[in-house]
């Protein structure tokens, strides 16, 4: 029975290293975002007077490289609307204006850069037809470069369309909270820990997979540069290590003590605020990114703009989702997962090893959630505080769910990371985590069992 | 090493400004989790509704400061409501998320640029808006005891901050000695029993949240005053974890815990910034080992096993008795 559930382990990981392999090129053939150098560079006359100019370079970004758009004509008035200049782009599109007067009596002043966009050539049009003039204040004596970009007009997606575009991005996000909240549920469900520093096993596995990133040289199979997949994989693993490390050296022994669930939340917290800054010690306060598939241009289908790199993250964490619910229905560890969640002592008493399971349950939670976060930094980059800034998130996603319940955790994940992304649409995006935890607090007020829960008394 | 510096900042701190709001904040979370059981992990929103409805009504509404704090008290009272009628029926893990979400919840809001005109977005509130605060001002001077010495507006305020941490002390006394006192800590040791004795524990907790959740506004209000500023990082969920550090160092259930545990817990971290910044500026620690910047971040680290140890090895704290603080999850 136990060969048969480690062989389907083994023919998973077999699965999953494949499609990995598979991913790879695919996601690193698309094209590099950054442009070609501009071989037609903006040439602007040698300047030979003591003046400020105001000077810009029109260009056709539909072509590549832009081209110049001569013979446009700009105005430039001072902030009372008196003319100063009016004149035409030359032949390589550029227009240059020296302000009269001495330099310093411009300072803190502003002026008017105006396009006429009946000048424009056939076919082309200000990208944003709102911005006809730009308004430039002066608080250096060095000139000022403005610029208009020119090609097709950018239209205004419909309601639906930007819809369907934030509903793509949340179902990625969905997908990396509920491999983060599976172990916090799956860890309450055992061992009735809330964690609070289940963040910072997040963080820990978007870190390892930058320290692989950040080794000299690079990881290749066949040609192919796969440093990044490596380390994701690499988090996966160690993020394990991490997880039974956790618990061996600090939860365990509390166990043993009989230390009650709110003295070890407590203890949670203080190990929160030490990994977290241990690991600002190391990898700094500012934001970073992986060296590769930081900037994947994107596919369009029709008005939706999707990467390979959503595609390829998403379809990952599907996986990795699908296959730990399948372990957790179908193997012996699973059951006896469920059998401790459900009632510890009873199933201590039918012979279940209630530690071993409680040290798989750490070892696989604290895996998933270093899985998230290295996709998570994978998709939007990453910090010392990655996983504390989703910590409440997660908890908001567990406790919807039902708290303890796995596949509650995975609904309600994908309830909150679909509802944070599309409520943008009505409302600010910097509100976007306020309707989620308001969401929590009524669904307490309303099924304080969660989604997927029991019905039992909870006070 | 200057030891001299060392000491001072050290003391400055200890009894400074801010050791007197992480006192008022944990005096609160005295009523809420030492006597009541109750695990608040949102007392940074009480501190918040504080101090920006003084702050606001000062700088946006252009109203009197004593009116803003007397709505400040009141809004931090619909705020223990509105947090409490949901949660105060669920177990205590549920109360500590919903709190700390609601909190959250409110520093994200009040910070956003949405609310800028009200709130002033990331920037918060700061203006002149503790002027009728400072006019009263009888110092004209600050304090200077050798290396140690506070400026006349903070002096100010650390007068006024003590005498209301006595007051809150005292009131926190009478209270817990009182027959109501004794209900809640009926309740913390076994809420059946209590319910079985006829008493509404509902009513009791909810009481015990709004009492607490007023201290937290005081905290708010002297932190408001003693920067002049009031802004929206200074009330994130650490500022929460912070106090429940300094309730636990003094002990909890105790009158004079969260005094004891704001002095030691800010000369502790004052001490070892000091300590870390000259250690590294002189070179007695190689930059290579630890620049600047890192040698800011080994307060947050000494502090967050500082707290680990503590819980496991003396949750009682320095003064606490052990037999009376059962922590246990209910």
């Amino acid at each position: 029975m136990r060969t048969r559930a480690l062989r389907r382990v083994v023919a998973l990981g077999a699965l999953v290293l494949a499609f990995l392999a598979v991913l790879g090129p695919a996601a690193s053939a698309s094209p590099p975002a950054t442009q070609t150098a501009d071989t037609k560079a903006c040439q602007y006359p040698e300047k030979t007077d003591e003046q400020i100019h105001i000077k810009g370079c029109l260009r056709d970004t539909r072509d590549d490289p832009p081209a110049p758009v001569p013979g446009v004509t700009v105005t430039v008035t001072d902030a009372s609307g008196t003319l100063i200049q009016e004149l035409e782009t030359d032949e390589t599109g550029v227009f240059d204006v020296p302000l009269p007067g001495e330099p310093i009596l411009n300072l803190n002043k502003d002026f008017i850069v105006k396009i006429d966009e009946s000048t424009l050539p056939e076919g082309a049009d200000l990208r944003n037809p709102e911005q006809v003039e730009l308004t430039i204040n002066f608080n250096t004596t060095s000139d000022q470069t403005v610029v208009f970009p020119i090609g097709d007009k950018i239209e205004k997606p419909s309601k639906f369309i930007e819809g369907v575009q934030l509903a793509i991005g949340g179902l990625v996000f969905s997908a990396l909270l509920a491999m983060s909240a599976l172990g916090l549920s799956m860890i309450f469900g055992t061992t009735g820990l809330t964690n609070f520093a289940h963040g910072e096993l997040v963080t820990f596995g978007a870190l390892m997979a930058w320290a692989i990133d950040r080794l000299p040289g690079e990881i290749e199979i066949g040609g192919t540069d796969i440093t990044v997949i490596v380390g994701v994989l690499f988090a996966f693993v160690i993020g394990g290590f991490f997880g039974l490390l956790n618990d061996k050296a600090l939860w365990k022994p509390l166990r043993d003590r009989g230390t009650g669930i709110i003295a070890m939340m407590i203890v949670s917290i203080g190990l929160s605020i030490f990994l977290r800054s241990v690991f600002q010690y190391f990898a700094g306060g500012t934001s970073h990114n992986y060296s590769q598939y930081s900037s994947v241009s994107p596919w369009h289908i029709g008005q939706i703009a999707i990467t390979s790199k959503e595609i390829a993250v998403f379809s990952f964490a599907m996986l990795v989702l699908v296959a730990v619910s399948l372990l957790v229905q179908y193997t012996r560890l699973g059951k006896a997962t469920r059998a401790v969640a459900d009632n510890p002592a009873l199933a201590a008493s039918s012979g279940i090893n209630v530690q071993r399971v409680i040290a798989a349950v750490w070892i696989v939670g604290a895996a998933l959630a270093a899985l998230a976060g290295a996709l998570l930094g994978l998709t939007q980059g990453f910090d010392f505080q990655i996983g504390f800034k989703i910590l409440l998130l997660i908890f908001a996603a567990v406790v919807l769910g039902g708290l303890g319940t796995i596949w509650g955790a995975m609904v309600g994940a994908f309830v909150i990371g679909l509802f944070v992304e599309v409520s943008t649409l009505w409302v600010p995006a910097e509100l976007k985590y306020v309707g989620a935890l308001l969401v929590l607090i009524l669904v307490l007020l309303v099924r304080p069992q969660g989604i997927l829960g029991r019905a039992q008394r909870i006070g | 090493m200057d030891f001299g510096s060392l000491f001072g900042q050290t003391i400055e701190q200890a009894f400074g400004p801010l050791a007197i709001v992480y006192c008022l904040a944990a005096i609160g979370l005295n009523v809420h989790f030492g006597y009541t059981g109750l695990l608040n992990f949102g007392q940074a929103a009480f501190m918040a509704v504080g101090g920006y409805a003084m702050a606001s009504f000062v700088q946006t509404w252009g109203l009197s400061m004593w009116l803003g704090m007397l709505v400040g008290i009141g809004l931090t009272i619909v705020l223990a409501l509105l947090l409490g009628i949901p949660t105060l029926r669920l177990r205590a893990d549920y109360l500590a998320i919903v709190t700390i979400a609601a909190a959250e919840a409110l520093r994200q809001t009040v910070g956003s640029v949405t609310l800028l005109e009200y709130f002033g977005g990331q920037d918060g509130r700061q203006g002149n808006f503790a002027r009728e605060f400072r006019d009263l001002n009888p110092f004209d001077e600050g304090l200077t005891i050798g290396p140690v010495s506070w400026s006349a507006n903070v002096f100010w305020v650390m007068v006024v901050g003590w005498a209301l941490v006595a007051l809150c002390c005292l009131i926190v006394w009478a209270l817990m000695r009182s027959p109501w006192g004794r209900v809640l800590k009926a309740i913390r040791e076994d809420e059946d029993a209590a319910r079985s004795l006829g008493k509404n524990v509902y009513s009791y907790k909810m009481q015990s949240l709004i009492i607490g959740g007023i201290f937290g506004a005081f905290a708010g209000f002297i932190y408001g005053l003693s920067k002049n500023a009031v802004i929206p990082t200074d009330y994130a969920t650490d500022t929460t974890f912070f106090a429940y550090t300094v309730l636990l160092v003094g002990g909890a259930a105790r009158v004079f815990g969260p005094v004891v545990g704001a002095i030691l817990f800010w000369g502790l971290i004052s001490a070892l910034s000091v300590f870390f910044t000259q250690a590294t500026r002189s070179d007695l620690i190689p930059d290579s080992i630890m620049s600047n910047d890192q040698a800011s971040l080994m307060r947050f680290i000494v502090l967050g096993l500082a707290l680990m140890l503590l819980m496991i090895f003396r949750p009682q704290g320095i003064f606490g008795d052990r037999k009376e603080l059962a922590i246990d999850g209910r």
